[in-house]
């Protein structure tokens, strides 16, 4: 862990969206005029405290369910997400560890191997690096290698993908690593009712299952349906949902891109350009193919987006599926990836805002799939 | 009260595993017991006492703690002849000369004891309750096997045995972490994690002693110091080869691996250590492995053959049993002939058994790699067709 962001548990404002001021103030006006999303009900929560509840919640409902990792305690965790849980469930279940990632981490896989089902946080996912061979080689393929004779019902969990100001080191986006990995299940929300519902299906799955919070969503603020704020509440593993409808080209996003990629739909759609239909992809791994197949198949157009690096990652391998399958003959134009650049993460905002995807790539990248044609 | 975990008790194959009522070691017989004085050095200790040197313990107890040490001797030279015969895979790696350990341990302990250790397992998970079929069956890749073939030599689980681990020190946190399940249950036991030399610079190891004492878990971190980590000997990889007195705030035990009641007598009292709530506790087995580190080492590039030949003749623990066998009249020569006899007959016969049983079902490629495969529809084989749907 750095000695940065244990003094820096503050969450910052995107900047990415301030570049965008600067670099195109029409598009921006045009996107900062609507800043809430898909609004129906009356409730607001904020990702964190949807992340908060589910935990919450969990806990009650199971005294198996521990949360452990570092700050997570007497510190209300580093990004407060785990705020308020040490007071109301004590040092039993609420451990702040040392700053030992392998250690804590093989310790919860242990923990769950012996029949316990722990919440393990990362303090950030660039940490848990430390600790990937708990990850993959005890969590994820003990069940198998032992013939079916040891469980692991374990959840990892914290901030995952770009952050702002932090550099290369402490902004990356892990989907493709875990998301590569048979024995896991990966979840990636992006709002607060995905954080909510596919926390908590995390933690009650008897699976290993890595959670994919990102750090800039944790203080936005979401509509909750009512469905949303029951303790029963959870979301499927392995579904994708549809934020939008569209006829005329698909946008397949996870994460924060989901924003990014409704915003330029919505922007293109005021343009009288096209009606783009955005998946929200939820679960990495398993991945929601047939969702997206049948969207293509209306659309014949597609384009993903995703924060991580390019190659071999979560749009190359929706790429590479699509090509697999029937709706290969469906697609009137080359399917398209956008993601975050080829690079370690630069430092400087005016560099960094050009690492990572937003509204305006997405939609240029939208119009020019909307212009191609096979073999045209 | 939270129940203690009883989910991998039913799943496991019931052939696999020998009824626990015959693996119960305990004596009914308190008049049949011996008192044995163990050899002055026998351990040495580190900031605690070090256990009693007078060892009271049934004749029974004896008997089987020399059939275990005899079995499993047979079963790693069958594996060894396997091995040869090209019927065994990939990595093996045997216990010969170190069956003292495995087995002292059991008798100290309870089937609510758990332990964890690395590759080196096949004992561990015959005194655990595995069959000595379903241990060669695993070896052979064979559908009778204690994980169905899909582990082998390195993967053997039973209910109170995590295995089995491949990655060197990783199962270490693990352990830890088994031990901090039973104290959050309120069980009364512990977890006996185990390691070698080599594993013992890894980082992880650290980091599990500090959880553990932080945390008072009743964890004993036993390493298994058998001189050499594959063929780096240990003064060569390690800055301090005190090993149990490498847990700095841990309290530590040097124990005479090569002899099975020094070893019962030093994990009987770790156990009781760490059950009290005295935190976790290290101890160092000073053992011996006769052969290489696998298959593929001879053991002899990094060793002289005539230190080999001077632990075997010096300090092999069958022979050092039995000769306490027949100094304290626990049974005649004859009774020992025939047990040997015995065990060699049970090997033969679980070869031919392991042998027998087929391939696992090639269905079986996709199952157990999810739970139930909870909500996962498919997994993708080597091209499109071959995806398998649940």
């Amino acid at each position: 862990m750095s000695s940065m962001l244990k003094k820096a548990a503050v969450v910052s404002i995107p900047t990415v969206r301030q570049a965008l001021i600067r670099s195109n103030p029409v598009l921006a006006n045009a996107l900062l005029a609507k800043r809430s999303y898909n609004s129906k009900g009356g409730v607001e929560m904020t990702v964190r405290d949807a992340l908060n509840s589910a935990l919450e919640e969990e806990m009650i409902a199971d005294e198996k369910v521990y949360l452990l990792g570092e700050e997570v305690g007497q510190y209300n965790g580093a990004y407060k997400v785990s705020k308020g849980l040490l007071d109301k469930f004590g040092p039993k279940r609420v451990i702040d560890t040392p700053i030992t990632e392998s250690g804590f981490c093989g310790l919860a896989v242990g923990s769950a191997f012996a029949g316990l089902k722990p919440v393990c946080e990362f303090m950030t996912w660039n940490f848990a690096m430390q600790a990937i061979d708990q990850i993959v080689n005890s969590a994820a393929k003990t069940h198998y290698m032992s013939g079916g004779n040891v469980d692991c019902p374990i959840t990892f969990r914290g901030p995952n993908g770009a952050a702002s100001g932090v550099a290369a080191q402490h902004s990356q986006c892990f989907a493709a690593w875990y998301g590569s990995v048979p024995g896991l299940k990966v979840v990636s929300p992006w709002n607060s009712e995905d954080a909510k519902g596919l926390l908590k299906a995390a933690i009650r799955d008897p699976n290993p299952v890595v959670v994919l919070e990102n750090e800039l969503m944790y203080g936005i603020s979401f509509p909750m349906s009512e469905a949303a704020l029951s303790k029963d509440f959870v979301v499927e593993i392995g579904k994708a949902k549809i934020e939008k409808e569209g006829s005329d080209i698909t946008i397949v996003a996870h994460s924060r891109s989901v924003g990014f990629a409704l915003e330029a739909a919505e922007l293109l759609e005021k343009q009288g350009v096209c009606k783009a239909e955005v998946i929200n992809l939820r679960s990495i791994r398993p991945l929601d193919i047939d969702t997206i197949i049948k969207s293509v198949k209306k659309t014949n157009r597609l384009v993903t987006v995703e924060g991580g690096w390019p190659q071999y990652g979560v749009g190359s391998e929706i790429c590479a599926q699509i090509m697999e399958s029937e709706a290969f003959d469906h697609l009137d134009a080359p399917v398209v990836r956008v993601t975050g650049a080829d690079i370690p993460t630069p430092y400087a905002a005016n560099l960094e805002s050009f690492a990572f995807p937003d509204t305006e790539v997405i939609a240029r990248v939208v119009q020019r799939t909307l212009n191609k044609k096979i073999g045209a | 009260m939270l129940s203690s975990q009883k989910i991998n008790l039913s799943k496991i194959a019931a052939k696999a595993i020998t009824p626990l009522s015959f693996r119960t070691f305990a004596s009914s017989a308190v008049a049949r017991n011996v008192s044995i004085n163990l050899h002055q050095g026998s351990f040495e200790s580190y900031n605690c006492d070090a256990p009693s040197l007078e060892v009271n313990i049934s004749k029974e107890e004896l008997v089987r703690m020399y059939k275990s040490m005899v079995v499993m001797r047979r079963m790693e030279m069958a594996s060894d002849g396997l091995y040869k015969a090209k019927l065994i895979r990939g990595f093996c790696h045997l216990c010969t000369g170190q069956e003292a350990v495995a087995v002292g341990m059991e008798t100290a302990l309870t089937a609510e004891d758990k332990i964890i250790t690395a590759y080196r397992c096949h004992g561990f998970t015959y005194m655990r309750g595995g069959s000595i079929t379903s241990i060669l069956a695993e070896l052979l890749g064979r559908k009778a096997g204690i994980s169905g073939g899909k582990g082998g030599s390195m993967h053997m689980f039973t209910p109170n045995f995590y295995g089995g681990n491949g990655i060197v020190g990783a199962q270490v946190p693990l352990g830890a972490g088994i031990s901090f399940a039973q104290k959050y249950l309120g069980n009364k036991a512990a977890t006996f994690s185990l390691y070698g030399d080599g594993a013992s610079n890894q980082g992880q190891v650290f980091e599990a002693y500090n959880m553990a004492k932080l945390w008072e878990l009743p964890s004993v971190f036993v390493c298994e110091n058998n001189r050499y980590g594959m063929g780096t000997a240990a003064n060569r990889s390690s800055a301090n080869t005190s090993y149990f007195k490498r847990g700095d705030y841990i309290p530590g035990l040097k124990v005479n691996g090569m002899d099975v009641l020094a070893v019962h007598q030093a994990v009987a009292y770790a156990k009781e250590w760490t059950v009290s709530g005295k935190g976790p506790l290290l101890l160092e087995m000073e053992t011996y492995r006769y052969g290489g580190h696998s298959m593929s080492d001879p053991g002899t590039t990094y060793r002289t053959r005539e230190e080999i030949q001077h632990m075997r003749s010096n300090n092999d623990p069958i022979t050092g049993l039995k000769q306490r066998l027949l100094e304290f009249n626990v049974i005649t020569e004859d009774e020992m002939k025939a047990i040997d006899k015995a065990a060699r007959v049970e090997v033969d016969q679980a070869v031919e058994e392991a042998k027998a049983s087929p391939e696992p079902d090639v269905d079986q490629l996709f199952t157990q790699i999810y739970q139930k495969e909870a909500g996962v529809k498919s997994l993708r084989g080597r091209e499109p067709e071959e995806t398998h749907y649940y």
